[in-house]
């Protein structure tokens, strides 16, 4: 049985909107009975784009999150829903009844990811639908995906097993493992959001210029364990990534030729630039 | 036999219109419309067909009857015969107007009625659109961002989407670089303010009635004081069109030539037909107008300062981009992004096109290096690396790359010698040898604030490695730097570190991937710039190619007065403005010199405003707010789509329809003229015929229709439509095309798109600036440099003097060699208003950047209530209004108590405006960032005096030219102050005192000087 999934790359999304718009441009002043009823023309965002910026200037990224209906195969909202005003389908999508979850503003509160908005003109549940109206009359996939430049989003109809396979194989994941409700929306390079970075900038002088300091090894230690090694570039920039926030004490050395040997201690937060290290 | 022949045509034709009649019910309801009495005759009256139309019924007959409302004269039976007989030749037809031998008798109104209806006999029939079932339809349309899907329903758009092509349509183009075979994905791509389309025909701002202001009377009392407060009140299109046709004969009767103005925006609705460079340009110069003489906008850099080191004037100073991307693909190792930030500009009208090939930068693991003060999108997508010079101050920073390009032997000494004239001058300057200062990057440090090592190793990785020089969005130039106080300066020297690196070897070019696709850049389809229906010779690119095509009766403004454009307000308030001509034809047009008032003219005191809002788009805007209550300006009609920004400031309103809303035809990304083969940003071309998908909403009616029927009103008519309508002229265009090569007509117009077929496998265009690293005649298809433009020979070397790439300017020591704002090599002169500035930095000290705005399309889309509003990097809703959204950095939102999504006072002298704060990592301290092109003004007391809530930034931005000797922008950088809005409507200006003058909101402070 083949299901419906959605596969966001963090590491592509520019933060362009086409998705969000695309989502508006379908569902404001657009009822879909049976699906959907309108979207109101401000204030929902069924697709919803969150954002991290992390280090400091000059060594800064920013990482953008779309966020939607997760269409969960044990999705909470379904639980809360009174009447069976939320279901899923075979294909894995799930539905908010618009005629059935009329009234049923406690919804709203029953997504632990945020996604499901209050229409008060309509007094409706609303969420993204994976515009199960335009699938079962043949389109070939979401208009969000459609109108994706960057193959930040991707939608795939697929078993399960295959699925797993993908997620596997593609480094896919959850957005909140810890909540358990299986979700049909996978996440590619989530550490760019979720992750967070040491990194610095080496240098050195000599005759009263200062110059970068590119190749020296630079190894980063956690509880005494080397725990990762890179190499600074020709601007002198090393970075660690893939750390988790707040993740306590680590030690940075920095070993270069001609040099003596330095080190840096630092107490990870958030992403951390250690700024410009004189060896 | 030719008269026997001219009967037959002239008894056919009444047997067309029966049959058309009988077959099309559209028909039927036209002749409902009106009782006429149509004659179709010979010069001597004794061969003829009368036609009489009288409650929707048709009668004929034979002869002459001399009670006709309109009649169609032929010189002759035989001239007549050869000119009717299908199908139609529309040259010979043109030549026969020309040549008077045919002529049109009759009232404006009648004869317009009866040409359209003998169109229409020709396209009743026609269909439009795919059906999809349910009652939807679809068709197709083409926006500022892309073609598009238009689904309707019951009359109403239900929505929009990109194209995604079928089995049917050509395969896209292959790249193999590097072991690796890249290919674009087979669909169209969408910028934001394309999918903000739906929201932005139903916007509830939309005029849909023609409106006069309340207390305007023509024949009393005007109140011009009173624009943009007064009400208005809805008026009948006739009583509208009489007033401003009547104003037009009352101008010119009383002034004289020169006495209305038509000012339009830089953009319009897309679509050939409607463009402001056809049909407005057509009405334009039947009528005569003074011309509000545009700067280079976007290109300002390149136009008044690259291009005296490497011609290229025809393209405002940017050059050639042909097979650039393969180029970069295969051959290159690195790829600095300077001032580029093409993920936010989408190449203008190249959608997310370009994007997709840079992600591919990734695949073939090649270096990026991005300078800009914001870390910007096209970073925040790459990666790499991001480097910060203090915005106007990236010249200090590339003398340095330069100079340790000099001082370690990094760069191509033998193309130096062979391929450019006077390094050695300039190497002088670089070396501190000419004014004992070394341009070292420990010198830049100071004026950038980027640190010397970081200079040194981005000068040294640069001079080892194979690099692109991506400047600006489009890579060859556009957008960025060049439209800030030193963009002049910062464009020449970025000619100049790509010379010392050898441009044109294989991998060393000017390109950021957004141009020079592999598409087919030899099928023709005319760019807008190319002039549609203009008629117009010498303000559009026409001559190039579209006139011959589409033959077309010429046009031309017989009043050579213009203003230019950045002193509009002082032309009106003070009654005298100076500036210098954009004309792209050779590099010393731009030596012209405009004034105004021309002598012999009348001082303008009509405007005729027709499209986007000024007070967004250009600098200090609260001059245009004054310049619009002035009594100097008797009368002002402006002609839009939205009630915006000063639509609210004028006497008459007349309510445009969008392009959704009319026929038209156009190519995606195809512009002409100055951006000739702008398709190269595609993966694939796009020609789409623009459905009129729904009616007009209200009572808006498309340009075409409006200035036609003011034409009528000034005896114009015929010789502004030729007889026809937009649909006709749209099939005229297509016929002028090689689209018949590859599609019917009837087929286009039903599917309404078709992608152009790529070149044969082995086909290609070459490489752009090959041909002169190697020393061989010009290869790329392009029609430039004019011919008379070579030194040499013809297609041998460059634009220039010398047809070297010229470190030091012949032009510039010809034309003035002791201006020190332009001197013949490029020197690092200070902004008259940067950080280095202390007079100016001291009470305003940080440095406020207005760059191209990345979700609307200039205000097209902004405001208006559309979808846009709800995207928080554009606006913001606080407090039930969505304001501008401005970045600012943590440090400077810390120092001042400013949280995230505060409203923020932003200010100098010349005014304030109220942002949402948008505290960000992505700018150093000392810096924000809000794009231009507000479309929203909307004074919170006073109008002209008082903070703005609708976020045109553009009233803070110096009005001041880049050069004295010029006509140029320097308004995408300013020095503000900013602080948390207490609510207060005051602006708070400084009294007025020496030190600030640089500030001060006139520019006649800067007076240009007299030659």
């Amino acid at each position: 049985m083949s299901k419906w999934n959605l596969i966001v790359d963090v590491a592509n999304c520019t933060n362009c909107n086409l998705c969000v718009l695309a989502c508006h441009d379908e569902h404001v002043g657009n009822a879909f009975p049976g699906y959907s009823e309108e979207m109101p023309k401000h204030g929902h965002k069924w697709i919803e784009i969150d954002r991290r910026e992390r280090g400091a200037g000059p060594m800064v990224d920013v990482a953008f999150l779309p966020k939607m209906c997760q269409h969960c195969d044990d999705a909470p909202c379904m639980e809360k829903a009174e009447n069976g005003a939320i279901a899923k389908r075979d294909d894995g999508i799930v539905l908010i009844d618009p005629v059935k979850a009329r009234g049923q503003r406690h919804l709203v509160d029953a997504c632990p990811y945020g996604a499901i908005w209050w229409n008060e003109e309509k007094q409706v549940p609303q969420a993204w639908t994976f515009d199960a109206h335009l699938l079962d009359d043949g389109w070939a996939e979401p208009r969000a995906v459609t109108v994706c430049a960057t193959a930040a989003l991707r939608s795939v109809k697929v078993d399960d097993a295959e699925m797993q396979r993908m997620v596997r194989e593609e480094g896919l994941e959850e957005l909140r493992p810890d909540l358990g409700t299986k979700p049909r929306v996978w996440y590619k390079n989530l550490h760019r959001y979720s992750k967070a970075f040491i990194g610095g900038s080496v240098e050195s002088a000599s005759g009263g210029k200062v110059d970068c300091v590119e190749g020296a090894r630079v190894t980063l230690h956690s509880s005494g364990t080397r725990i990762a090694e890179t190499a600074t570039d020709v601007y002198g920039d090393f970075k660690f990534d893939h750390l988790d926030p707040d993740s306590g004490a680590y030690r940075v050395e920095i070993a270069a030729d001609g040099h003596a040997p330095k080190s840096v201690d630092v107490t990870l937060g958030e992403s951390t630039y250690l700024g410009e290290i004189r060896l | 036999m030719a008269s026997l022949k001219f009967s037959l045509i002239l008894f056919g034709l009444n047997l067309l219109l029966r049959i058309q009649a009988w077959r099309y019910p559209s028909f039927r309801e036209r002749l409902k419309e009106r009782d006429i009495l149509a004659q179709l005759k010979t010069r001597d009256g004794r061969q003829g067909r009368w036609y009489r139309i009288s409650n929707g019924r048709i009668s004929s007959g034979a002869g002459v009857r001399n009670d006709a409302d309109v009649a169609l004269v032929f010189k002759t039976a035989g001239l007549a015969a050869g000119l009717l007989m299908p199908p139609v030749n529309q040259l010979d037809q043109i030549n026969a107007l020309k040549d008077f031998n045919l002529a049109m008798e009759g009232d404006e109104d009648a004869a317009a009625w009866w040409t359209q209806t003998m169109m229409l006999t020709q396209t009743a029939g026609w269909e439009y659109g795919v059906d999809q079932g349910n009652g939807v339809t679809r068709y197709t349309s083409m926006t500022n961002g892309g073609p598009v899907f238009v689904y309707e329903k019951d009359g109403r758009i239900i929505r929009i989407t990109p194209i995604v092509f079928d089995d049917t349509d050509p395969e896209p183009w292959t790249i193999e670089a590097r072991g690796k075979t890249f290919t674009p994905p087979r669909k169209s791509s969408l910028a934001a303010h394309g999918q903000n389309w739906k929201s932005m025909v139903y916007s509830p701002d939309r005029l849909l009635k023609p409106l006069k202001r309340v207390d305007f009377d023509p024949d009393g009392e005007r109140n011009p004081r009173n624009r943009g407060k007064s009400g208005y009140q809805e008026i009948s299109w006739d009583e509208a069109l009489d007033i401003v046709a009547n104003e037009i004969k009352r101008q010119k009767r009383e002034h004289g030539p020169g006495a209305i103005a038509m000012s339009h925006g830089s953009h319009h609705t897309w679509g050939n037909i409607g463009y402001y460079l056809s049909a407005a340009f057509r009405f334009i110069n039947a009528v005569g107008m003074t011309r509000v003489h545009h700067n280079p906008d976007s290109w300002e850099g390149w136009y008044w300062g690259a291009v005296h080191h490497w011609g290229q004037s025809l393209r405002v100073g940017q050059c050639e981009t042909y097979g650039t991307v393969e180029d970069l693909m295969k051959e290159s190792e690195m790829v600095v992004f300077w001032s580029s930030n093409p993920e936010g500009t989408s190449g203008a009208y190249g959608a997310f096109e370009g994007a997709i090939r840079r992600q591919w930068l990734k695949d073939l693991d090649i270096e990026v290096v991005h300078i800009d003060p914001f870390y910007n999108d096209t970073a925040q997508m790459l990666g790499g690396k991001w480097i910060a010079p203090k915005p106007t101050t990236d010249t200090a920073l590339a003398l340095a790359i330069a100079h340790v390009w000099i001082e370690e032997g990094l760069y191509d000494k033998e193309f130096v010698e062979t391929k450019t004239l006077g390094f050695d001058v300039w190497k002088a300057y670089v070396m501190g040898d000419e004014d004992g200062v070394p341009k070292t990057p420990e010198w830049q440090e100071a004026e950038t604030g980027v640190p010397a090592k970081t200079v040194r190793a981005l000068a040294r990785n640069w001079g080892r490695k194979k690099t692109y020089l991506g400047a600006g969005g489009w890579g060859n130039g556009h957008g960025g730097a060049c439209r800030n106080p030193t963009g002049i300066q910062w464009a020449r020297v970025m000619v100049c570190l790509i010379a010392m690196q050898g441009i044109g070897k294989p991998g060393v070019n000017m390109g950021n991937l957004q141009w020079g696709t592999p598409v087919d850049a030899n099928f023709y389809f005319p760019g807008y710039a190319e002039g549609g229906m203009s008629g117009d010779l010498h303000h559009t690119a026409m001559a190039v190619e579209l006139y011959q095509r589409m033959p077309q009766l010429p046009s031309m403004n017989t009043n050579d007065q213009q203003i230019p454009r950045l002193q509009l307000p002082e032309a009106i308030l003070e009654g005298k403005a100076e500036g210098y001509i954009w004309d792209g034809k050779s590099i010393e047009a731009q030596f012209n010199k405009i004034s105004y008032p021309k002598p012999g003219y009348s001082k303008v005191h009509m405007l005729y405003k027709y499209g986007g809002s000024i007070f967004g788009t250009m600098s200090d805007t609260n001059r245009h707010v004054e310049m619009y209550r002035s009594p100097e300006l008797e009368f002002i009609v402006n002609q839009s789509i939205w009630n915006e920004g000063e639509a609210k400031f004028a006497d008459i309103i007349l309510p445009a329809c969008t392009n959704m809303e009319r026929p038209d035809i156009s190519e995606w990304a195809a512009l002409g003229g100055y951006a000739h083969h702008g398709q190269t940003q595609l993966n694939h071309r796009v020609v789409v015929f623009q459905h009129k998908v729904i009616e007009p909403l209200g009572e808006s009616k498309s340009d075409f229709r409006i200035f036609h029927e003011l034409a009528m009103r000034l005896g114009l008519g015929a010789y502004f439509s030729e007889g026809m309508s937009e649909l006709d002229w749209a099939k005229r265009e297509f016929d002028a095309s090689d689209l018949p090569k590859i599609v019917k007509w009837k087929d286009f117009i039903k599917r309404g798109y078709v992608v152009i077929p790529n070149n044969p496998e082995g086909v290609k265009d070459p490489v752009s600036w090959r041909w002169f690293y190697e020393g061989r005649k010009k290869d790329v298809p392009e029609p430039m440099p004019l011919p008379s433009d070579y030194t040499e020979e013809y297609l041998k070397g460059l634009q220039t003097q010398s047809g070297l790439i010229e470190f030091e300017c012949q032009s510039l020591k010809r034309y003035d060699p002791d201006d020190t704002e332009r001197p013949p090599i490029v020197k690092y002169r200070p902004a008259y208003e940067g950080p280095s500035n202390p007079d100016v930095a001291a009470r305003h000290p940080v440095q406020l950047i207005t760059p191209h705005p990345r979700y609307s399309f200039h205000t097209q889309g902004d405001g208006k209530d559309t979808f846009l509003n709800d995207i928080e990097d554009h606006r913001v809703l606080v407090d039930g209004r969505y304001y501008w959204t401005l970045r600012i950095s943590a440090a400077d939102a810390a120092a001042r108590g400013i949280g995230h999504h505060d409203l923020v006072k932003v200010y100098n002298d010349r005014g304030a405006v109220i942002c949402a704060a948008h505290v960000t990592r992505r700018l150093p301290e000392g810096v924000c960032h809000g794009y231009e092109s507000c479309a929203v003004y909307e004074p919170a007391g006073e109008i002209g005096n008082s903070v703005d809530l609708g976020g045109c930034l553009n009233q803070l931005t110096p009005p001041r030219s880049q050069l004295k000797k010029g006509h140029s922008m320097g308004s995408s950088a300013a020095m503000v102050e900013m602080e948390l809005w207490d609510g207060s409507p005051e602006i708070n200006r400084a009294p007025s005192e020496p030190d600030a003058a640089v500030l001060t909101p006139k520019p006649a402070a800067e007076p240009v000087p007299a030659e």
